[in-house]
């Protein structure tokens, strides 16, 4: 079976998702990012679906589980990437995905994550955390 | 045998255009400024050739025949180009029906016998009332289609995004926010983020009249569906009456930065890109 790769960059996880989703990969994603966070005890996680064109509701479902899991289990998680069609459907579908911080590319993804990061270890919010939610 | 009425029509197919002309042209409705005579003319020669040659024993009774095809073809053209070039349906009702009155003349003039000019007068009526409702649909039609044009194009001007710094969009919405035009508001604005890497987007309402429920649950949509693209969004351009309405009807706008003009949205879209707007330094002499 397919499988999503999950890279590990220092503190975060990077998932880029190349193909489009069907429910069992989602599924195994799901089950393996939690088990990965377990394991290497990341503090983000940043999901990149620039090349994901459809999603549906199950789908969407799953991305706020990871998101609520990984609070759970002291992880950030950003989705960054998104499609404008995407975001339609989603907010269609009624899925504002509250609770799952997104960025407009893996660069600013990953400036919001590594702010998050900063800002629990030291209370402190850095200068450049010009970034939106 | 030949139907009377027929052989009269294909004789004098002459004096039946000359005799519409004079009617079309004698008449007060007549729009000089939109169509030359001879245009008309010549609008008004295919017609008639295209009417006579094609009337038949068998077909004078059934205006619906394929005969008529290239009458009707005719007519529909004519309709349509004056429904563009912006005839009253008077007008083009007139240009048809009296037609029909240069046909009732010269029928009257050629058929002494009162019985089969009664006959003859019921048929053409008949027919030419068939034709004048098939004008009207199609000038309806093409009526239509320029209101459906104007639409297209007023969707189409109406929703600019435009980048006023680096990073910020401003999405001015003018005219009412109805489910199609959200959608492509929705759609250009998270594009334009797509192409310009934005972050914040200042969505103007200063131009839309009223809002109700629906609009309100749009323009929330809108900044959902900006928020899961990584950009924040800002309403801008509510006016009292809009505060007052929205407050009454209970809708919940807290999950969204609101701002009461343009200028205060650009300020807070300032301030979260860290931006710092400062007066340049004057010439220190002057000031001293």
């Amino acid at each position: 079976m397919e499988k999503i790769p999950i890279l590990k960059m220092g503190k975060l996880l990077l998932v880029t998702i190349q193909v489009d989703l069907y429910d069992r990969l989602a599924e195994a994603l799901e089950a393996d990012l939690v088990q990965m966070i377990n394991k290497t005890g990341a503090q983000g996680v940043l999901i990149d679906i620039s090349a994901v064109s459809i999603i549906d509701s199950f789908m969407g479902r799953i991305i706020g589980n990871i998101a609520t899991m990984s609070k759970i289990l002291d992880a950030e998680t950003v989705v960054v990437g998104m499609q404008p069609a995407v975001a339609i459907t989603l907010i269609e579908l009624g899925l504002p995905l509250t609770g799952v911080y997104s960025a407009l590319n893996v660069e600013k993804g990953m400036s919001l994550l590594q702010g998050k990061i900063n800002l629990k270890e030291t209370g402190f919010i850095p200068e450049d955390d010009g970034d939106t939610e | 045998m030949k139907n009377e009425t027929i052989k009269i029509l294909q004789k004098q197919k002459k004096k039946i255009l000359d005799m519409w002309m004079n009617f079309q042209l004698t008449d007060e409705t007549l729009r000089e400024d939109l169509m030359n005579n001879d245009e008309l003319r010549m609008q008004s020669e295919d017609l008639v050739t295209a009417l006579v040659d094609n009337l038949k024993d068998e077909n004078i009774d059934t205006p619906d025949s394929p005969d008529f095809d290239s009458v009707t073809d005719i007519l529909n053209g004519i309709s349509i180009s004056r429904a563009k070039q912006g005839y009253t349906s008077r007008e083009t009702g007139i240009f048809v029906f009296s037609l029909k009155q240069a046909l009732l003349v010269l029928l009257q003039q050629e058929i002494r016998d009162p019985q089969v000019l009664y006959d003859q007068s019921l048929k053409v009526n008949k027919l030419i009332d068939f034709f004048g409702v098939a004008t009207f649909e199609t000038f309806i039609k093409g009526r239509e289609e320029v209101i459906l044009r104007q639409t297209d194009e007023i969707t189409e001007i109406s929703t600019p995004v435009i980048q006023i710094w680096d990073g910020i969009l401003a999405l001015p919405i003018i005219g009412t926010l109805d489910s199609a035009r959200t959608q492509v508001v929705m759609e250009n604005l998270l594009q334009k983020i797509v192409e310009t890497g934005s972050s914040i987007a200042i969505l103007d309402i200063s131009g839309v009249p009223a809002v109700d429920s629906l609009v309100a649950q749009h323009l929330i949509k809108t900044v959902s569906a900006t928020r899961l693209m990584g950009a924040e969004c800002i309403i801008s351009g509510i006016r009292p009456e809009i505060a007052q309405t929205v407050v009454h009807l209970g809708i919940d706008l807290s999950g969204v930065i609101t701002k009461a003009s343009l200028a205060s949205a650009l300020k807070t879209a300032f301030g979260i890109l860290q931006l710092q707007v400062t007066r340049k330094q004057k010439n220190p002499l002057i000031v001293e």
